[in-house]
């Protein structure tokens, strides 16, 4: 992976459709960027296909500002309304099979390591509450036994939003949805307390409501996760579609949860504390 | 018994075509060439596509990424002599600068994906198109949905072991053998000045 990897050839660079040209020049590559910085480069192309007010569009949009190391990055995503946003943003992105992508993003960081041994190589699982929490516990869970070092970010809208709205674990207790007519019937997996007694060096739990917390949580999630171990971000990010509020009501409804049952929260161990302490205490992120 | 060998014409084909490889088409060794499933010398090959460009209604050529991006030393230059070759050709191009699905959709006017090349090919009204720096699984992939689907006379100008699901496909295309090509293209068309 190199900057030269998103540098037009001459000779057809005229031929590139706008919104390659858009995130070649204005895309996160060239300086380092932070959310801060949103609205001033391109991270997504415009047209994405997220509903309107959708909390994930804007979990993938703070999250993908907030890479310490954009152009050394590589996200690894799986199915679901995560997908439709990461697959247009600048940025290096695999696709996974279903569930598999902690699996895939352990192969690829080892890989990296092997063939970049001199360069930070950042390997981030970006997916939903489907991907993690439902169809890939089993592999999220054994690459934080094994201490992978990679960083593992979900956005939780608590439902299978772009297939019609049936609950996943991450679903509320009693919530009713499309194609969970009588409501869940048992509580949201603990996941981000999984994550504390699975291995994961860091683990920070936020809303969309709060853009430079994730700022601060995500970086600092993929800078441990570059030299510790794994670490986990849990980021709420409402479905305004299957939830059926107004999409205005996005940024209220993750407020209202961020007081609420989605606190932030934040844990990380002694060991990682005192890399972060030795070697970014001044950081002001 | 005999078993009538598969050819690889133009489509379309029906729905899920099979991939040529399974039907008995073989790779081209260095020096050889496909023609519709049959291997042929690759002089040959190339005085077939250069007969498919000069008389096509509506050429194409489609750079893939390998083309389309800087990324090491050579391939600016290898650019440069595509571009000279569809230009000369009287080919449009149309770029195919990733692999990522887009939704809602591709805008087929400027751009193709391997997940549905068959748009481009029908909003363009494309007969003979021309596949180079596309990486090989997806040029695989995308010739066979065009010959499923479209019925547009595929080309593929391979720098690795060529492809059986295009109806010519050479192989090891490097710079010496597209200047070759750009050579029979411009002496067919003094021909047909003349």
């Amino acid at each position: 992976m190199s900057i030269k990897v998103i540098k037009p050839t001459a000779a057809f660079a005229s031929l590139l459709p706008t919104e390659y040209l858009e995130l070649v020049a204005d895309g996160p590559y060239a300086s380092p960027k932070t959310i801060n910085d949103l609205g001033t480069f391109k991270e997504i192309i415009a047209e994405h296909p997220h509903c309107a007010g959708c909390g994930v569009a804007l979990g993938v949009r703070l999250t993908v500002a907030s890479l310490p190391a954009p152009a050394d990055t590589l996200i690894v995503g799986t199915a679901g309304c995560s997908f439709f946003g990461l697959a247009q943003a600048a940025l290096n992105y695999s696709c996974s099979a279903f569930g598999n992508q902690n699996a895939v993003a352990s192969g690829l960081k080892r890989m990296l390591k092997i063939r970049y041994p001199d360069t930070d190589k950042d390997v981030v699982v970006l997916v939903g509450d489907g991907g993690i929490a439902d169809i890939g516990l089993d592999l999220t869970l054994h690459s934080w036994f094994r201490r992978e070092k990679i960083a593992t970010i979900m956005v939780d809208n608590e439902v299978y939003g772009n297939t019609g709205g049936q609950e996943s674990g991450m679903t509320q207790e009693g919530q009713v949805l499309n194609m969970a007519p009588k409501g869940k019937n048992f509580a949201k997996i603990p996941v981000f307390e999984l994550a504390r007694v699975s291995g994961c060096v860091y683990g920070a739990r936020v809303t969309v409501a709060s853009p430079k917390k994730i700022g601060r949580v995500v970086r600092k999630a993929i800078l441990l996760a570059r030299e510790v171990g794994p670490t986990y971000v849990q980021i709420y990010t409402p479905c305004p579609t299957n939830f059926k509020f107004p999409p205005q009501q996005t940024i209220n409804i993750a407020k209202k949860a961020e007081e609420g049952y989605y606190s932030f929260q934040e844990f990380i161990s002694d060991d990682a504390q005192a890399y972060w302490e030795k070697n970014f205490a001044s950081s002001t992120m | 018994m005999s078993i009538t060998p598969y050819r690889v014409l133009v489509g379309p084909e029906g729905y899920l075509p099979p991939a040529a490889a399974s039907r008995g088409i073989l790779l081209p060794e260095k020096g050889e060439a496909l023609i519709e499933g049959a291997i042929v010398p690759e002089e040959e090959a190339m005085q077939a596509i250069a007969t498919k460009l000069l008389s096509a209604k509506n050429p194409f050529f489609f750079p893939g990424p390998q083309l389309l991006w800087d990324w090491k030393e050579g391939v600016a230059l290898k650019a440069q002599a595509v571009k000279k070759l569809a230009d000369l050709a009287g080919a449009r191009v149309i770029p195919m600068p990733d692999y990522r699905p887009k939704y809602p959709m591709i805008n087929p006017a400027v751009e193709i994906n391997p997940n549905h090349p068959n748009l481009t090919i029908w909003h363009n009204k494309i007969d003979v198109c021309v596949f180079i720096g596309v990486h090989c699984h997806y040029a695989n992939m995308a010739l066979k949905i065009i010959r499923g689907g479209t019925s547009c006379y595929t080309i593929a100008l391979c720098g690795e072991a060529g492809h059986e699901d295009a109806m010519i496909s050479l192989c090891c295309m490097g710079m010496p053998e597209l200047a070759r090509l750009t050579e029979i293209i411009q002496s067919m068309k003094g021909e047909q000045a003349a």
